[in-house]
């Protein structure tokens, strides 16, 4: 018959600190598993691993809208996203590439590089810039991974879906690359043809390209591209054609080449890149857009009908004060809506509204531009992802009064340069 | 055979080493010849009573220990090989054992009366012993059997209750033994053994008279003659009486009620003049009375228990008779108890008691006691103050803080005075006292403070100076400073009120561990742990130069135990003694600097010198590993990441031999905890160990002597290699997936009433899942295809789970991580199989209503996971 069990002397200190260390090992040793086992999920498609854990309650419901709330959530609470480090950036778009529902749409929409419009011409267009002809279509990022195609209009909305041969952009047996590799690129899709015109290459194979001279991006787009097959025609496993755009540099033959040069596609406008430049989200003055009626069908905004509206209509964001700005990062002041209009109406800040330019309070102080009175004209199209810039603004005014013209940009150009640039300008394109 | 046996038996006892060895090596040489025939003349020698005692007793042991072990499959093993004799040989094995019940030399019927319940715990479950309970009865009815044969039926009885469980026996069998062993206590002719012997299988039985004692005149009989037993004149029988009821208090406390008067007056009367054996059991009955009402309380979890039908509230309706009695026992102190920590007798059980009543009824304790020490606490007298001290001290823990402060605070600065007390216990106990003061009311979170930043300098330097006491003071000192520290472990800011005297406590702990007045290493290793709490609960960056030069200090010193060059194995317990608390500080110190980058920079300019120390102190030991040192390389290793494997050359043979220690399981399972960690680090750079590593892991997973604690790690450590090593892991999935398939069997066959087994499982599900996450990770990106073929196994084991009642949360989170895993890593091969596995819809829901934040993650991830393959 065993004894009862003494109970342990109960005036000993109770420090088994052995025991303790054992116990802390293994809760370290979990803790760093389970770490590790995440990182590991995470690389492929965890949505998880930001900072925050501002889940909503409601994620029982289903799921893609839920996390998005909670992801676009954190997405504005985590300031790493707004950072510019090289590697930040890089992680975000591991992660981003895969993300899903308005949590990428909100992503997305704040990515993509946004040319400014040409108001002036910049100094040495012909040293540092380049120049090609902008297909007419569709502006949006189009992302490979884990064997399908997504492609993304301005304001992040999903344009398409479907297989490519670009890497990892297909299930299927050839395209045999490993999970983690996405690419990112740049398009523009120009209905006619059914085609993505590739425009800027922002991260190929896993490999951000995000901190690379443009200079480089268009060697690398034009030399890996063609390499996939995504230059192909379409087929089963490869629904889009994608095709490189002719990059001049911008001198006076480049100019005239993307000028008036015939192209597979139909031309809106030309656009210019300054070679040094990075890769940057939002708007930038080293990526230029510059139109006129030859070489573009939509020099002049068109209303929702399509038509050209006899005054210029300008799209501008509703400020908590009831100021109106423009999507420039800082704002740009054009205006004020007062506090009685915005209680009777169903504005809120953040709303986009359309109002008529009166041409006759526009004025230019200082090479400024300042619209003075505007007319309400109501709220703009619900796609809208963002107000008009202020170089939009400044280019369509001066598009319907003293347009820049193209004899502007030739006049632009260092005549001295012509001779050494002539041997190169193709380098780049076939 | 049978003289050559005796010889053999008694030769296998002989002083002489080589003789012995001899006679153990042909003993063992007949048992694997002709293991029945074996067994069988072992019963015959045991049974013959012209044989000497010795080889007798010898004989009865060998045959206890070819039936059962402690190892359970080693136990099955065995259980497998009685079964596998010839039924005939059985017979007369087991018929010789009965016999030997009747023999007149007590050690022969006592080991005989073992074996027949070892026997009786393999065979009666099987019902292939049907007629023993009979036999062992009718020795107890007929007339005239002889008081010997009565004692060893009744220790029979006993020790077969104590190995069966009582669904194994039929009723009437019950009642039947209850009736046997009741007489046997009670009659009047028996003699003293005989009494002994029932009221101790009493004891047993208690388990198996559920149906009995719902029957209230049975009951009524049985609790009678207990409380009468209780009285006997006999001290021995009194005690077991009273260990009865000890037991009864937990197995039937629902049944008490009416008892309970007639319970307490025994109980009190043992506890004021009984032997103290007695008093004892007497003063456990409480204690177990409360351990029941705490364990209802803790069932109801804050409802109101007291209205609840099953619980009777004995304790506080006792109270006011009940605490005083345990405080007289408090004055019954030994002189020089202080000197052992392991002492128990009625004060030390008194107090304990006494603590369990203070969390049975909190608050109510307090008027009941606080009295006795005011009164007692400044009487000349030093048990009266000892006992008043010790009274205070065993109260903490129950009544609300709020009650409690402001007698402590009352009281702090009494005790802090004790502290110069002319007598030892006194001091002894005050600095417990101030010990569970800080372990159950400090922490500065807390809205209630009892430390203060005016009271903590008087605090500091009274136990500065107590460390400095006797030895059994300083350990208990070391035991407050340790609990004053932990309270400030979780503070927030970043500036402990602590820090300023933390120098002086460091080296009053450094002082403390190298005290020569000390006999036993005790102090010494409190003085080390106390010295890893502070560490723990010091605010980095404000620390930092005191911990880099502790760090210093430590490696010094164990710089200068790795030299010793010691022979005798005394001194080499010491010096591995050292080493171990030694290691511990290196380990806690390797953690806290890694805690920020600027202090990693202190740890990883140190990293080589600290690896030849380890390097040393596995070199010390030539046939195992350091258990210290191995779990301070886990630190290390996680510490230096990729760095490690610069080390991995010199340090895998130390890995290898702590792989390989499965009869030191704790070694061996930190060993494994230890691969995981420089997978973690090192990544792919483990792969040329990989093959030996591998071989170990397997070969301990079919080791059936290795503790099973250590099965679980086993499988999580298959996963931290695949994902370390990626697409390398392909040659090790032949061995390694049937390995988890048979484990997730054994999963679905263990025992549900057994607690230890339940854990087990839960152990075992989780190890599997960590497994198969890190594989099918490992795999994800070049080797999926490989998973393809476990996938519906995988999908099934876990529906199995989920269906599980018994599944724990890091069960439910190793789960639902590993179905996202599987559909991570498979994608649309497993659309199918997902598709009609749909219990991941329920499971899932129900991880979303979980509170775990991280567990709401992990589900809507493997969400994501399964709702991706779906849509392709």
């Amino acid at each position: 018959m065993a004894p009862h069990e003494l109970r342990r002397p109960f005036k000993r200190p109770a420090i088994s600190d052995q025991q303790r260390r054992r116990d802390l090992a293994l809760i370290r040793q979990t803790q760093q598993r389970s770490d590790s086992q995440n990182r590991a999920r995470r690389l492929a498609s965890s949505l998880f691993d930001l900072p925050s854990h501002s889940f909503p309650d409601a994620c029982q419901a289903d799921f893609p809208d839920n996390v998005d709330v909670g992801y676009a959530i954190a997405l504005e609470q985590s300031p790493e996203l707004e950072a510019s480090s090289p590697t930040v950036r890089h992680l975000d778009f591991v992660q981003a590439s895969k993300l899903k529902g308005s949590a990428a749409r909100h992503w997305f929409a704040r990515q993509l590089m946004l040319t400014e419009w040409m108001i002036d011409v910049p100094p040495n267009l012909d040293r540092d810039w380049y120049v090609f002809a902008r297909p007419a279509g569709k502006r949006c990022f189009v992302v490979s991974s884990n064997g399908s195609t997504v492609s993304r209009l301005r304001n992040g909305s999903v344009l398409h879906h479907f297989p490519s041969s670009l890497p990892n952009g297909a299930r299927t047996k050839e395209i045999s690359a490993p999970s983690h590799v996405y690419c990112i690129l740049d398009c523009i899709f120009h209905e006619p043809d059914q085609t993505y015109y590739v425009i800027d290459m922002v991260c190929w194979r896993g490999y951000s390209l995000y901190d690379c001279s443009a200079e480089f991006r268009f060697f690398w787009l034009n030399s890996k591209l063609s390499e996939t097959g995504a230059c192909n025609p379409p087929s089963t496993y490869h629904r889009y054609r994608f095709s490189v755009v002719p990059i001049y540099d911008c001198n006076r033959i480049g100019l005239h080449k993307a000028y008036t040069g015939g192209f597979a596609f139909v031309k809106d406008g030309l656009l210019f890149y300054n070679r040094h430049a990075h890769y940057q989200t939002g708007n930038t003055p080293l990526a230029l857009v510059w139109k006129d009626e030859l070489c573009s069908q939509y020099v002049l905004d068109t209303d929702s009908e399509g038509h050209v509206p006899a005054e210029q209509q300008v799209v501008l964001e509703l400020q908590d004060d009831g100021k109106l700005t423009t999507s420039d990062d800082p704002p740009i002041l054009f205006g004020c809506l007062e506090k009685e209009i915005i209680q009777k109406s169903s504005f809120q800040a953040g709303n986009f509204l359309r109002f008529s330019v009166i041409d006759e309070c526009v004025r230019i102080v200082d090479g400024k531009l300042e619209l003075g009175d505007l007319k309400f004209v109501g709220k703009a199209n619900r796609a809208r992802a963002f107000a008009d810039s202020y170089s939009k603004v400044f280019f369509q005014y001066t598009a319907r009064h003293s347009p820049l013209q193209f004899q502007d940009l030739i006049a632009s150009l260092d005549p001295n340069l012509d001779e050494n640039s002539e041997s190169n300008d193709m380098e780049m394109i076939d | 055979m049978s003289l050559q046996i005796t010889q053999l038996l008694l030769s296998a006892q002989s002083a002489d080493g080589r003789v012995r060895s001899a006679a153990e090596e042909t003993l063992k040489q007949f048992q694997e010849q002709n293991l029945p025939h074996f067994l069988l003349s072992l019963s015959v020698e045991l049974a013959d009573d012209l044989k000497p005692p010795e080889s007798r007793r010898l004989a009865g042991i060998i045959l206890k220990n070819s039936l059962d072990a402690k190892d359970a499959l080693r136990k099955a093993d065995l259980t497998q090989q009685w079964v596998n004799v010839d039924a005939s040989l059985k017979v007369q094995i087991k018929e010789s054992l009965l016999l030997t019940l009747r023999s007149p030399v007590s050690e022969a019927s006592q080991t005989a009366s073992q074996v027949i319940a070892k026997v009786a715990s393999i065979e009666i479950p099987r019902r292939e012993w049907p007629d023993l309970i009979g036999r062992l009865l009718a020795n107890m009815t007929q007339p005239d059997t002889p008081a010997t044969l009565r004692q060893a039926t009744l220790e029979t009885l006993g020790y077969v209750c104590e190995e069966i469980s009582p669904q194994d026996l039929e009723q009437q069998e019950v009642n039947a033994v209850l009736t046997a062993v009741v007489q046997g206590m009670s009659g009047v002719q028996e003699s003293y053994k005989v009494r002994l012997a029932a009221v101790r299988s009493l004891y047993n039985a208690l388990d198996f008279a559920q149906t009995n004692f719902e029957n209230e005149m049975e009951r009524n009989y049985i609790m009678k003659i207990v409380c009468e037993t209780a009285v006997s004149e006999e001290s021995e029988i009194r005690q077991a009486a009273f260990e009865c009821l000890v037991s009864i208090a937990s197995i039937y406390y629902e049944i008490l009620g009416p008892y309970m008067e007639a319970l307490f007056s025994l109980t009190a009367n043992a506890v004021k003049g009984d032997e103290e054996s007695v008093a004892l059991q007497a003063v456990e009955f409480w204690s177990s009375i409360c351990d029941m009402e705490i364990q209802i309380q803790d069932e109801y979890d804050g409802d109101d228990v007291r209205s609840s039908e099953g619980y009777h509230n004995f304790i506080q309706r006792a109270l006011s008779m009940l605490v005083p009695m345990l405080l007289e026992t408090l004055l019954k102190q030994e002189e020089d108890q202080d000197q052992d920590d392991s002492i128990w007798n009625l004060s030390m059980a008194g107090g304990t008691c006494l603590g369990l009543v203070a969390k049975t009824v909190c608050d109510e304790i307090l008027p009941l006691v606080m009295p006795f020490v005011e009164g007692n606490i400044t009487k000349p007298d030093w048990r009266s103050r000892e006992a008043a001290t010790f009274a205070f001290g065993s109260i903490l823990e129950g009544p609300s803080i709020e009650k409690l402060l402001p007698m402590v605070h009352a009281g702090l600065d009494f005790l802090l005075n004790a502290m110069n007390d002319q007598n030892s216990q006194v001091k002894d106990t005050t600095a417990w006292t101030l010990g569970r003061i800080f372990e159950i009311l400090h922490s500065s979170n807390c809205e209630y403070q009892v430390v203060t930043p005016s009271n903590l300098q008087r605090i500091i330097s009274v136990l500065l100076e107590g460390i400095r006491d006797a030895p059994n003071v300083a350990d208990k000192v070391c035991g407050a400073i340790y609990f004053l520290a932990q309270g400030y472990e979780d503070a927030e800011s970043d500036s402990s009120i602590l820090t300023p005297y933390l120098g002086q406590i460091i080296s009053a702990l450094l002082w403390t561990t190298d005290r020569t007045d000390v006999s036993s290493s005790k102090l010494r290793s409190s003085a080390y742990e106390t010295l890893n709490e502070i560490v723990r609960c010091s605010q980095i960056p404000e620390t930092t130069n005191m911990i880099a030069q502790l760090l210093g200090e430590i490696m010094n010193r164990l710089g200068r135990n790795v030299e010793l060059q010691i022979l005798c194995s005394e001194e080499k317990e010491k010096q591995s003694d050292l080493q171990a608390s030694l290691c511990g500080v290196l380990q806690v110190i390797i953690q806290k600097l890694c805690t920020s980058d600027d202090t990693k920079l202190i740890f990883l300019q140190a990293a080589d010198q600290l690896m030849a120390l380890f390097l040393r102190v596995f070199a010390c030991q030539s046939s195992t590993v350091h258990e210290e040192a191995m779990l301070a390389i886990g630190a290390f290793a996680y510490a230096t990441g990729q760095e490690f494997v610069k080390y991995l050359p010199e340090f895998y043979k130390y890995l290898e031999m702590g792989l390989q220690n499965y009869e030191e399981y704790q070694v061996c399972s930190i060993s494994v905890g230890v691969v995981g960690d420089i997978c973690r680090a090192v990544d792919d750079k483990i792969l040329p160990y990989c093959d030996g590593i591998m071989t170990n892991l397997l070969k301990n997973l079919s080791n059936s002597m290795l503790h099973r604690s250590v099965k679980a790690p086993l499988f999580s450590c298959f996963g931290d290699i695949a994902l370390a090593i990626g697409e390398n892991f392909e040659k090790y999935v032949p061995y390694v997936m049937p390995m988890l398939q048979g484990a997730a069997e054994l999963c679905a066959n263990l025992d549900d009433n057994d607690e230890e087994m339940l854990e087990y499982g839960n152990q075992l599900r989780r190890g599997i899942f960590e497994a198969y996450s890190g594989i099918l990770q490992g795999f994800k990106t070049s080797k999926a295809e490989l998973m393809m073929p476990f996938a519906n196994h995988l999908l099934q084991f876990t529906e199995a789970v989920f269906i599980e009642s018994n599944r724990d949360d890091a069960v439910t989170k190793a789960a639902v991580a590993v179905i996202g895993d599987l559909a991570d890593t498979l994608g649309p091969s497993i659309k199918i199989l997902l598709k009609n596995a749909n219990f991941h819809v329920n499971f899932l829901g129900e991880c979303f209503s979980s509170e775990d934040d991280q567990l709401k993650e992990t589900a809507l991830w493997t969400q994501g996971m399964i709702g991706r393959v779906l849509a392709s």
